[in-house]
């Protein structure tokens, strides 16, 4: 059982510091923290749980251009990191969605999202180095480090990427960064259906293009590529693209490409009865999968050259987690109704549930 | 008499498949950190993953140790034996399952080795991106277990960044899958934690790997400089100006005297620190990102600026610098190769203090760098049949390890923990995050007997043995990196 929308009252507790996060945590028996509640699904509130919001805990602590890192509290806003990295030329190259929307550090890694970004350097799991968190006994731990490479101790900040304040509640976390390219421009190519476009990406893997992302969007008939770079080197590649594809695009540079890419990005349903949900692939798994989803009416678009499904479904929870796992998928409501985020099985559940185990014995946090 | 475990291990491999007299056991006995050795009490040769399981199960009913290996070329200790436990040689688990050229995956046995993975990805134009400079003989089992580096991290990342899912043998004996074939995954990044556990989780018998098209084109240049601080200073002009080299690589004199005497690399014969910065990518972006390199580094004071005209000569560039740490054993009998971060900021101040603390006690240093990603290599050089030299250089590596955690860095950048750095583990972290760490071990492996002795502290202070190179070293097969 899950209540929705209640983050936002006065009576939930806002800590101001990790010290207040340490307290709350020690005196609330089932808690979760949210965030700015972008993704509802991820911020409802279980049965029997006491949510804490971590908008309060929000601010850069480091940023240091000239390392390419930044340390931030898990409430700051993607928004105001973004705008920080981009006075100095730099980025988070993944796109965290939702980020418009109010999206903070520690929900995007809690939920494990990245954007069409993620296709040319990784995703949230890539760039994150460092992370501070409230485990289930209440203790402050920290995993990772500050610097862009490290291999000391258990590699604790891709494990917190996805775990869904389940395994603890984080409180700061360390990224590197990227510098931004100096321009972007993309090429729209029309494909009639999903066996086209699957073989126009193919078409155009042959020439050696470093695309920024790789989108199949079935709901315009077309696929989209991002080039990023010095703007002098567009024209070249853009014929390149073209003749890789043997046909021709519709070009948008400036504004356009930047406008293009803020639509794509996901955002919750207009219908009150649809879920938003990501659903992790290969482009194997797409054809069939592709024509289920268009039987079922459902609005879709491939992101990370295949990688990853996101999709607005109309026909219920059961219904998508039974066409997830006769594929073998499972996936991540973010919006809409369902009753809890996981859809279909987690791989490695024993192994997840010794992790838990050690992270949060008492089970103060929701089971996943 | 055979103890019942090794009688057991008898009736369920074959003679062949288990080794247990004495001059067999003994190249088991140290890996790529000479400085510490155990003798295991047998060594099961897997040639499936069911071998995996099955000599796992009996250690877990004997309640006997193991330590699943590879090649060996462990720079922290990470595949020392344990004493009274067994070895799980992997090298015949060899087989590269698939190569998907459309998903851009590879699908692996552990004992594959690194480079075989790039070599065989080659032919659609894919390649395998995590390059440690032992890479034409570490394994991926290896590179998975201790998250392996090498030149390219700042941009490509490490051993994590490039597994997608893998299957493992836990410690009770159990297979789980964690991770898939997606780039993307729902739910905790399970196989994210399992890379680089040091062997504590069990043993990965199969690992899904990530492809990259392999670039269009390389650019790389040479610069020499009078100061090693004034190629630090570049390096930084170069990151500030938002180009994002794929190698940026830096070597103090000592370093480059050894390295043209061993492979006649060319560099400039009197220069203090020479960079290396390579780009690589589109054609028609690398050619106007290298203009703008070339710019940086021609005011940032260069006595010497070399373009690499084709890729012969690029490949010379790098045959020096790779060859550098084994090449240091011409200049002394015996080193200790280091492996710290800083924040790539810190880079000269780091220098000069080692070269102070070098200076001040009387031992050559030798420096190294991944200068894009803060990643020091000193090569601390010694002679180990003077009375105290060991001990005096250990005492230098040792500090060096705390000068990167003052400036804000880390313990180890590529080769782990193992045996090595334990007792640094408890100065980079809290008693609460080891003690955090710990349970998370106790959780997978309750008794303690995958690789146990590795990562975490302890009282005991192992006994230093070491002279000379490693003889895979001495015939040229690996590198210290």
């Amino acid at each position: 059982m899950s209540t929705m929308a209640s983050v936002a009252e006065p009576s939930v507790p806002a800590p101001k510091s990790v010290a207040e996060v340490v307290d709350l945590v020690a005196k609330t028996p089932k808690v979760i923290a949210v965030g700015a509640g972008t993704k509802p699904v991820l911020s409802s509130i279980p049965g029997g749980c006491a949510p804490i919001t971590m908008r309060s805990l929000s601010g850069i602590v480091e940023y240091d251009p000239g390392e390419l890192t930044f340390t931030a509290l898990a409430g700051t806003p993607i928004e105001e990191i973004g705008a920080a990295l981009a006075r100095h030329g730099q980025y988070l190259p993944f796109d965290p969605p939702f980020a418009r929307a109010g999206a903070t550090l520690g929900g995007t890694i809690a939920a494990g999202l990245s954007g069409a970004g993620r296709q040319r350097y990784g995703g949230v799991r890539d760039f994150i180095l460092g992370i501070r968190f409230i485990s289930g006994l209440g203790e402050q731990v920290r995993g990772g480090g500050k610097v862009v490479k490290n291999a000391a101790g258990f590699d604790l900040p891709k494990l917190f990427v996805g775990s869904l304040g389940r395994l603890g509640i984080l409180v700061e976390a360390t990224f590197k960064v990227f510098p931004r390219p100096r321009a972007f421009a993309t090429l729209c190519f029309a494909s009639e259906n999903i066996s086209e476009a699957l073989q126009l990406i193919e078409n155009l893997k042959t020439g050696s293009f470093d695309f920024e992302a790789v989108e199949i969007l079935p709901d315009q008939s077309a696929i989209a590529v991002r080039l990023g770079g010095p703007a002098e080197s567009f024209a070249a590649r853009m014929a390149a693209a073209e003749r890789a594809a043997c046909r021709p695009a519709s070009r948008l540079l400036n504004d356009a490409d930047a406008a293009f890419w803020q639509n794509l990005e996901p955002a919750i349903p207009a219908s009150a009865g649809s879920i938003l949900a990501k659903v992790p692939l290969t482009t194997t798994d797409i054809p069939a999968f592709d024509s289920a989803l268009a039987a079922a009416g459902a609005r879709r678009r491939y992101s990370a050259g295949g990688n990853v499904a996101w999709i607005e479904w109309n026909l219920g929870f059961e219904a998508l987690e039974s066409a997830l796992r006769g594929r073998g998928l499972s996936g991540l409501a973010l919006a809409g109704p369902a009753p809890r985020p996981m859809i279909g099985a987690i791989r490695g559940e024993t192994f997840l549930s010794r992790v838990k185990a050690a992270l949060d014995p008492n089970n103060r946090f929701p089971e996943f | 008499m055979r103890s019942p475990f090794l009688t057991a291990l008898g009736t369920r491999f074959s003679p062949a498949q288990l080794l247990i007299g004495a001059a067999q056991l003994t190249s088991f006995e140290s890996d790529g950190l000479t400085a510490f050795r155990a003798r295991p009490i047998a060594v099961v040769i897997a040639e499936s993953r069911e071998d995996v399981v099955k000599a796992v199960c009996l250690c877990r009913d004997h309640g006997v140790p193991f330590v699943a290996r590879g090649s060996g070329t462990s720079l922290s200790g990470g595949s020392v034996p344990v004493n009274g436990g067994i070895v799980i040689a992997l090298n015949r688990l060899n087989r590269v399952l698939r190569i998907d050229p459309v998903r851009r995956i590879a699908v692996v046995e552990p004992g594959v080795v690194n480079l075989t993975v790039s070599q065989l990805a080659a032919r659609h134009r894919l390649y395998y991106a995590p390059d440690p400079s032992s890479q034409s003989i570490c394994t991926i089992g290896g590179n998975v277990a201790f998250n392996a580096g090498g030149a390219h991290c700042l941009k490509y990342g490490m051993t994590s960044n490039h597994v997608l899912g893998l299957t493992a043998v836990l410690p009770d004996g159990s297979v789980v899958e964690l991770g898939g074939e997606s780039l993307e995954g729902a739910g905790p990044d399970l196989h994210g934690l399992f890379v680089g556990n040091e062997g504590l989780f069990g043993v990965a018998v199969e690992i899904t790997l990530r492809l990259l098209p392999i670039p269009e084109i390389y650019r790389t240049v040479l610069a020499a400089y009078d100061r090693v601080e004034d190629a630090g200073e570049a390096v930084s002009r170069i990151v500030a100006s938002g180009l994002l080299p794929g190698a940026m690589e830096i070597m103090d004199r000592l370093a480059i005297e050894a390295a043209e005497a061993a492979v006649h690399a060319g560099y400039p014969p009197d220069a203090n620190a020479i960079l290396i910065v390579e780009l690589e990518g589109e054609r028609s972006v690398v050619d106007l990102d290298f203009a703008r390199l070339n710019e940086i580094i021609r005011l940032s004071g260069p006595r010497e600026v070399r373009v690499a005209r084709d890729n012969a000569e690029r490949l010379l560039f790098w045959k020096g610098r790779k060859s550098a740490f084994s090449a240091v054993g011409r200049l002394s009998p015996d080193y200790i190769v280091q492996d710290g971060v800083v924040p790539r900021s810190r880079l000269g101040e780091a220098l000069g203090e080692i070269g102070r603390m070098g200076r001040e006690r009387g031992i050559r240093v030798a420096n190294v760098f991944h200068a894009g990603d803060g990643n020091l290599h000193p090569l601390i050089l010694y002679d180990g049949r003077e009375s105290g030299a060991l001990e005096k250089a250990e005492k230098l590596a040792g500090d060096i390890l705390r000068l990167c955690l003052r400036l804000g860095g880390s313990i180890t950048g590529e080769h782990g923990v193992g045996m090595e750095k334990r007792e640094y583990l408890a100065e980079m972290f809290t008693p609460t995050d080891i003690e955090v760490m710990h349970r998370l071990h106790r959780a997978i492996d309750p008794k303690g007997l995958s690789n146990s002795g590795k990562m975490f502290p302890t009282g005991e202070a192992p006994a230093l043995t070491a002279h000379g190179p490693h003889p895979l070293e001495r015939a040229g097969v690996i590198s210290r990196e």
